[in-house]
């Protein structure tokens, strides 16, 4: 019983507290740099698309608003035809960011993309990626990964052997 | 039976298994690699450890593999034992320090074998920190891409490319852990299965490189069970789809039919669905402002029928719905079997052997049981390639089971029985004028002229005692050969004679009847198989309609002027000359199909057809396996079921035959009680209202992405889905989420096992039927008890004509069908078009050396083709290649007469 | 009694001045949620936000009046009328000030208990009315629970009455001008205030509404209008418990004289009003056996040990 009134008494002296409320649009909010916000598609050190288009994301998305097809560039890098994202949809729960095996997919923070027309919250590939390395700066996927592209030959990623030579019987 | 304790408890399995495949089947999720339920077990992989223990009192066992312990009563196993689980997460994370880190790059993710087990096993860290082995790739062709980082060493691809499928050009090579699966040159695998290896393969080393110039996920795919439409076996194939196109074809298991596998033609020959010659809106001549609505062309083509005197051409390749649906919209008077008259000729003999004959014609499982094959006419991989896969498996059954008896082995244990049986094969015999792939398995081969063949072939049947003539004039090789093959047969158990329509000869088919007969008559079982032409000649024939040729007379004497042609080009099916005068007699051509051609050029009215992909349909294999593909996803524009454009036309038109009928429920029914010989496909599968837990069957996985942006661009307000109103099947992701019945598996998927190694899951018993029955329901059985139609009257020994060749079809897997050459991979492996094969000696005779065209006349219609030489054809014989896009003369066998010979060189 | 005031102003000053108190209390709620909750709570809509009661009528008014196809529709429209029209006869009885009241009853108190009990009917008809489980749920919690608490808000006044020796309210008013009854009936004004609470189903005693397990409850299917009778409903009803706990223990209109009556009472009533949004403030739902426990394993014997007591005091001071 005193507990409860002791609690309605702490929650009675709030009133003298500092108000925690931004009052948004003339005094904006600071945003931490891991906000999940607007979506983007980051790119290499290089400059090259980080997206390989493994489908990851589309599946991890729980209300299906991700979608894009995957095709293989003549140098052998892989990457979306196109990518979609139907911000209509998207509940910005991150779980495409998390499920991201390149980090090309990362949550910005950045919310202020409301639309009178929600047509406009269908966001192309061209929407969506930008000149930047967002969140990971320095990682590039192929140079982990074995496919060769131009430029990255068998053997030449992170912890590679030269490619074998299969004629060879020595131990 | 044998009762075993896995864990504790008490099982009760059949004998002469191994435990895996016991474990598996009994639900139990145990991890392999090297294991195939086709190929057999080799104990390569070390992935499937499990403790056996010597009695109950024994508690610590020992760890073995179980692909390589057969079934022994009381035996005590212990899969959950943690040593044996450690074991195996061993062997992954061994696996893994080469596995390279790219998934996200790899086709075959999602649809793993090797993500699944190492999920399964709980290898779910990686501590190797160390290099990672990297090997050069290579460039395999049009059908497979190789990513050699990949591999796990299970040896799958090898022993499915060499051992099973009889290929030379993939071998393992280099030493230790270098071990390398390829080519000894990159290029083109040669073997006409290869596809498999993107299936059989575990992991990514071997993956669809059609899939990849699309690439989706498994979970991404729309699927639909289906039926392959490439040659007249009737294959079961897995069809997925994503934004409106056909993305890839995999191989639906069926014990009866195709079993784990499929051939490259039925695997990548699915393009022609997004090819961009598809006929998208209907259209009407001469050209109508904009594009017509669906209403108004019907309207149109209402008109045409009731104004006309109308006959329809129907079509091989067309389901039978549609061929039904059009026989009724004209009439059965006026309707019309759309092939060539050889393919008719073939076609109906085959029916009349099938139908009339004591003989049981063999599912391809029952094939690979034979312990004797005579083949008769045909190049099996050429007409039929997944038959000569089963033959290829039927050639080891005898040295098999002798070693079996000798060694004591079981029959799964894979390389003990090859080392023990060595290099003896059964005893196959093949009678053709050209060689095949499969005589290298052959005991013997004789070469020569169809007519003489099939001389040869009907002594044999005299001599096995069938109620005919004696064959006369045999010299002493042939003598010989008939008596080695009479002694073949009757030694064997289950012998097996194919034939068909791969030589353009039907005596080869009545031959081979007679053989099969007189062995029956002897209280033997032979099998009987014969090949048709295309996937649904044998539904048409059953059908029934009239010849084509007459089609032409029908015209030339004015009683018809209107022309229904149900997905055919006619260009295929009889000499250009005919079909030309076909079409300057008719005065509307209204066409039905998918792909425009020659014939959709000529059309007065075009209405655009649904593929197999498009469309839900029944087709006849060459079995009498009547089996029901689906469609799998709703198509753009106007494209719908041929049958369902006629029922639309015959409503319009008013046509009482057609009364009533809505969906693919009504037309089946109205077809088996017009038809009774098709009356059990009514069983075929359930009906559209069947629902499970009150539910439809979703054609998506359930892991199905995109659904709220693959469309957004359009509109962003998501339309309401497609209904499904012909079948159980909804084209959503939402619905039954259990096991459907076998007809209705849109793909193969269970918990944890996410590739297509899932199968097992699905399968009354590992490599045996499905649950529930593999699909499909034959039309045909054989009519044992009448009096046996012997075919009397063997071909004349073949003389050549002065002044003439006789022409002979060669077909070819990669080019003589006429769909699978949209697809680049197969057209790039098809021969060309426009030449003629002629003996170099008829050559030298007729003046023309090889490599230049020459002029001849069919009919007193001239025509110019390149001529080259082969060895194999005998004096007075040519040869064209059969089907080949553009080829002007169709009709073979037939007799030409050469005209002159340029000897320009071209 | 002295006729000072035409009734009839009276009738429509009580009405006007609730039925905006009511709306103004979403306003007000709002805010004062905020102030405890370190926010601002509306600001934006007019001065102080004040507008946002016109926003939100506004968006009442105009919202789609559903009637579920499945839902009893008479009973389904009469439910939310019947909770307006009790809570606003109840005020009837009630003093504002010396000579600001409708109806001087001389059994004002028990007139105040049957317009509560009637109260009951609102929810349990609504609930049931909905022909939804969640809705009928919390009906019948509603039922039980302001059945149960009725009981002891009764015996918890009863020694309000022993004091004053009348039902009359402006009687029991004039009868606090030596003491409030606070004082002397410090555990009879508890006991009211806490069955006051679970009478107008407010936080912490909302169970029958209770969004989080029963989405709704009672008023699940209502939207619009109708909704909006429950929302005002329950709004008047908080005016009216405070109004009452002014009345019976805290001396009504009295006050030092620098102010009128009125005033005095109503601001009175408005620090009751604020208790019951800070309570709403800091306070956890129980279970709902939990509530039930505890108002008959203790609520009860404490209001009766309060009538007792009381009785027996009166009686010895006799």
């Amino acid at each position: 019983m005193f507990s409860l009134i002791r609690s309605m008494w702490l929650v009675f002296l709030h009133m003298f507290h500092k108000r925690e409320t931004y009052q948004y649009p003339e005094e904006k909010a600071p945003l931490p740099a891991r906000w999940r916000g607007r979506i983007a598609l980051t790119r290499d050190p290089d400059g090259g698309e980080r997206c390989v288009g493994c489908y990851l994301c589309a599946a991890a998305c729980p209300v299906d608003c991700i979608s894009l097809q995957a095709a293989e560039a003549p140098d052998g890098r892989r990457y979306p035809s196109f990518f979609r994202i139907n911000f209509s949809r998207c509940i910005f729960c991150g779980f495409c960011e998390e499920a991201c095996p390149t980090y090309a997919i990362q949550l910005l923070p950045d919310f202020e993309m409301a639309e009178y027309n929600r047509q406009n919250l269908v966001y192309e590939k061209e929407d969506l990626t930008i000149n930047s390395q967002g969140k990971y700066p320095g990682y590039n996927y192929y140079k982990v990964a074995g496919m060769t592209i131009s430029g990255k030959d068998k053997g030449e990623a992170a912890k590679e052997e030269p490619p074998v030579d299969i004629k060879s019987l020595l131990p | 039976m044998a009762t075993i304790y896995i864990d504790n408890k008490a099982y009760t399995v059949k004998d002469g298994r191994n435990l895996l495949e016991v474990c598996l089947q009994l639900g139990i999720n145990l991890p392999y690699f090297c294991w195939h339920p086709s190929l057999g077990s080799v104990g390569a992989c070390r992935q499937c450890a499990i403790k056996v223990f010597k009695d109950e009192d024994d508690k610590k066992g020992r760890i073995m593999m179980s692909c390589m312990e057969p079934v022994r009563d009381n035996v005590r196993i212990s899969v959950d034992d943690s040593e044996a689980a450690a074991f195996r997460e061993h062997v992954i994370g061994w696996l893994m320090t080469n596995h390279p880190h790219d998934c996200a790059v790899c086709d075959e993710g999602g649809s793993c074998h090797l993500q699944d087990m190492t999920v399964m096993t709980g290898h779910s860290y990686r501590d190797y920190r160390f290099t990672k082995r990297t090997y050069r790739n290579q460039d395999l062709g049009p059908f497979l891409n190789h990513e050699m980082n990949r591999c796990i060493q299970c040896y799958r691809c090898v022993r499915f490319y060499k051992d099973y499928a009889g290929g030379k050009d993939l071998d393992v090579f280099a030493a230790h852990n270098h071990v390398y699966f390829g080519r000894q040159q990159p290029g083109r695998l040669e073997n006409e299965f290869s596809g498999n290896l993107a299936e059989v393969c575990p992991t990514g080393v071997f993956t669809d490189k059609t899939l990849k110039s699309h690439y989706t996920r498994k979970w991404d795919m729309t699927y639909a069970p289906s039926v392959c439409q490439g040659c007249s076996l009737g294959c079961n194939t897995v069809a997925g789809e994503r934004y409106g196109s056909i993305r890839q074809i995999t191989s639906r298991y069926n014990g009866e039919v195709n079993g784990y596998f499929l051939c490259d033609r039925g695997r990548y020959g699915y393009e022609f669905v997004n090819s961009p010659q598809r006929i998208h809106q209907p259209a009407i001549r001469p050209h109508h402002n904009g594009t017509p609505s669906s209403d108004w062309i019907v309207a149109q083509a209402a008109d045409k029928l009731r104004n006309g005197k109308a006959i329809g051409i129907g079509s091989p390749r067309a389901s039978l719905e549609s061929n039904f649906a059009l026989r009724q919209l004209v009439g059965a008077d006026h309707f019309y079997i759309g092939m060539s008259d050889m393919e008719h000729d073939h076609t109906a003999l085959a029916l009349k052997i099938l139908r009339d004959g004591p003989v049981r014609t063999p599912s391809l499982h029952e094939v690979e049981k034979a312990d004797m094959v005579l083949i008769l006419g045909e190049d099996l991989t050429n007409t039929a390639p997944m038959l000569a896969l089963a033959v290829r498996q039927a050639v080891r059954q005898e040295p098999m089971q002798d070693a079996i008896q000798t060694v004591h082995i079981a029959e799964w244990q894979d390389a003990a029985v090859r080392e023990a049986m060595q290099d003896k094969k059964g005893p196959l015999f093949i009678l053709h004028t050209f060689p095949t792939k499969l005589d290298e398995l052959a005991a013997r081969t004789q070469r020569g002229a169809p007519d003489n063949l099939a001389r040869i072939a009907f002594a044999v049947s005299h001599a096995l005692g069938a109620e005919i003539p004696a064959v006369n004039g045999l010299n002493d090789e042939e003598r010989e050969l008939v008596k080695e093959i009479v002694q073949a047969l009757e030694a064997a158990e289950r012998p097996l004679v194919i034939s068909g329509y791969g030589s353009g000869n039907d005596a080869y088919m009545k031959a081979a009847a007679n053989i099969t007969w007189a062995l029956h008559k002897k209280g033997k079982q032979p099998m009987l198989s014969l090949t048709v032409p295309e996937c649904n000649s044998l539904g048409l024939e059953m059908l029934g309609g009239h010849r084509l040729d007459s089609a032409l007379d029908v015209l030339r004497h004015g009683d018809a002027d209107t022309l229904v042609i149900l997905e055919n080009d006619l260009y295929r099916r009889a000499d250009k000359h005919i079909v030309d005068e076909m079409f300057r007699l008719a005065k509307e051509v209204i066409v039905v199909d998918h792909l425009y051609n020659p014939t959709a050029e000529r059309a007065t009215l075009i209405l655009p057809a649904g593929t197999f992909a498009e469309a839900d349909g029944t087709i006849v294999n060459n079995e009498g396996r009547a089996q029901r593909y689906y469609q799998v996803y709703v198509p753009k524009d106007q494209v719908q079921e041929s049958w369902r454009w006629f029922l639309q036309i015959a409503e319009k038109a008013g046509i009482p035959r057609l009364n009533g009928l809505q969906n693919l429920d009504d037309i089946v029914w109205a077809m088996t009680v017009a038809v009774p010989a098709l009356e059990s496909i009514q069983e075929l599968a359930p009906a559209a209202d069947f629902r499970m837990a009150g539910q439809k069957i979703p054609r998506e996985p359930h892991r199905y992405s995109g659904r709220t942006a693959m469309l957004a661009n359009e509109n962003v307000s998501e339309p309401k889905p497609p209904e499904d109103v012909d079948t159980p099947l909804s084209f959503t992701m939402e619905g039954f989420r259990g096991e459907p019945p076998a007809p209705l598996i849109p793909f193969f998927w269970s918990p944890g096992w996410n590739s297509v190694q899932s199968v097992n899951k699905f399968q009354s018993e590992i490599g045996g039927a499905l649950h529930g029955g593999d699909p499909g329901k034959r039309l045909l059985e054989a009519h044992v008890n009448g009096r046996i139609p012997f075919f009397t009257e063997a071909p004349e020994p073949f003389v050549p004509m002065p002044g003439h060749v006789h022409l002979m079809p060669i077909y070819h897997i990669f080019g003589s069908d006429e769909l699978s050459m949209h697809t680049s991979g197969i057209a790039g492996g098809a021969p060309e078009p426009f030449v003629i094969y002629l003996n170099p000696e008829d050559l030298h005779q007729w003046g023309a050396s090889p490599g230049t065209w020459v002029n001849f006349e069919v009919d007193d219609h001239p025509y110019t083709m390149a001529v080259e030489a082969n060895n194999w054809l005998p004096r007075g014989i040519a040869a064209l290649n059969a089907g080949i896009r553009g080829a002007e003369v169709v009709d073979m066998p037939q007799c030409i007469r050469f005209s002159n010979v340029r000897t320009e060189t071209i | 009694m002295q006729q000072a005031v035409n009734y009839w102003w009276i009738i429509g000053g009580v009405l006007f001045v609730l039925l905006n108190t009511a709306a103004g209390l979403i306003w007000l709620e709002r805010r004062m949620l905020a102030l405890w909750q370190d926010r601002y709570g509306p600001n934006r809509a007019g001065p102080f936000g004040l507008f946002i009661v016109l926003a939100d009528t506004i968006k009442l008014f105009f919202k789609e009046d559903w009637i579920p196809p499945f839902a009893d529709k008479i009973v389904f429209v009469f439910a939310p009328a019947v909770v307006v029209a009790s809570v606003l006869m109840s005020f009837a009885v009630i003093p504002f000030g010396p000579n600001v009241l409708v109806a001087d009853f001389n059994i004002g108190l028990l007139f105040f208990l049957a317009m509560s009990s009637i109260g009951v009917y609102s929810v349990v008809l609504g609930g049931w009315a909905s022909n939804n489980k969640y809705s009928l749920l919390g009906a019948m919690r509603g039922a039980s629970q302001m059945i149960s608490y009725e009981v002891f808000m009764g015996l918890a006044l009863m020694g309000v009455v022993l004091l004053s020796g009348t039902f009359n309210l402006r009687e029991i008013v004039e009868a606090q001008r030596g003491m409030w009854y606070i004082i002397p009936q410090f555990l009879g004004f508890v006991i009211f205030l806490i069955a006051g609470v679970a009478e107008t189903h407010r936080l912490p005693f909302d169970i029958p509404e209770a969004e989080s397990e029963l989405v709704a409850g009672f008023h699940a299917e209502y939207s619009g209008m109708k909704f909006g009778m429950f929302f005002i409903g329950e709004y008047l009803g908080i005016t009216l418990v405070s109004s009452m706990i002014v009345t019976l223990y805290f001396g009504g209109w009295l006050g030092p004289a620098f102010l009128p009556g009125v005033v005095w009472f109503i601001l009175k009533t408005f620090v009751f009003i604020s208790l019951f949004i800070l309570l709403r403030a800091s306070m956890p739902r129980p279970r709902y056996d939990q509530l039930m426990e505890y108002g008959w394993k203790v609520l009860f014997p404490l209001s009766l040990l309060n009538l007792l007591a009381t009785a027996a005091i009166i009686l010895i001071l006799k």
